[in-house]
């Protein structure tokens, strides 16, 4: 574990946005761990790469649209945003194509990554 | 037949079966589906493949809601919530798979 009581946190989101709750609650359930001062890493894999999609309009289905939010991490010291390459790949994705500055890691790295951790939450 | 569906084809498989066992007619892509039509997904020769039996739709404010109005695959054919209410009117049935 980590020292002065400060543990690592792992997000794995998996899931699009909009379709399920899942992506939403997880922003929210992040920004309260930010408040604790903790080491948190937002993963974002399989359909999970969609949420950070740029362009999103969500006028037309009459939902707030909270993919602004993922850019506003950076103000609560979340600065540790990862995304699996093959997963982007398969939706024809780049990393031009998200909202915010990212890590691409493949899924070897990202395995590793999830084993250092202390608590790992899954959205 | 108006076929619904409304989740992603990378996650679970209710396109994929409903491809399998559908009489060719009309499918109507919504929600997480619309992701199925976007180009580059790794689901688009399935559903390229199946263009050839159906007709197939999306709605357009999810794909907008997505950031991915400008990435449908051509031959998919755009509706709204208008376009979505005639489908169903002008099919005699339908199904929304789950």
């Amino acid at each position: 574990m980590s020292e002065g009581g400060v543990k690592k946190f792992m997000f794995v989101n998996r899931k699009a946005p909009y379709g399920t709750i899942y992506a939403l609650e997880s922003l929210e359930v992040v920004l309260i761990t930010a408040a604790f001062d903790q080491d948190v890493s937002l993963v974002f894999m399989d359909d999970g790469v969609y949420q950070l999609k740029k362009g999103q309009q969500t006028k037309g289905i009459e939902t707030k649209n909270f993919s602004p939010t993922y850019r506003a991490l950076e103000g609560y010291d979340i600065e540790k945003l990862y995304v699996e390459k093959e997963s982007l790949e398969a939706r024809g994705l780049t990393e031009a194509d998200l909202l915010v500055d990212v890590t691409v890691l493949g899924r070897a790295e990202m395995g590793a990554l999830m084993n250092e951790q202390d608590v790992v939450l899954s959205f | 037949m108006l076929h619904i569906i409304n989740k992603s084809p990378l996650s679970n498989s209710s396109l994929e079966s409903c491809l399998r066992v559908a009489v060719p007619g009309d499918i109507l892509l919504t929600e997480d589906a619309v992701y199925a039509a976007t180009s580059g997904n790794a689901f688009e020769g399935k559903l390229r493949e199946a263009m050839g039996r159906f007709k197939v739709y999306v709605l357009q404010p999810d794909l907008d809601a997505r950031g991915l109005g400008d990435r449908l695959i051509e031959g998919v054919t755009s509706v709204d919530h208008g376009g979505f209410v005639d489908l169903t009117i002008s099919n005699n049935s339908c199904q929304s798979w789950l």
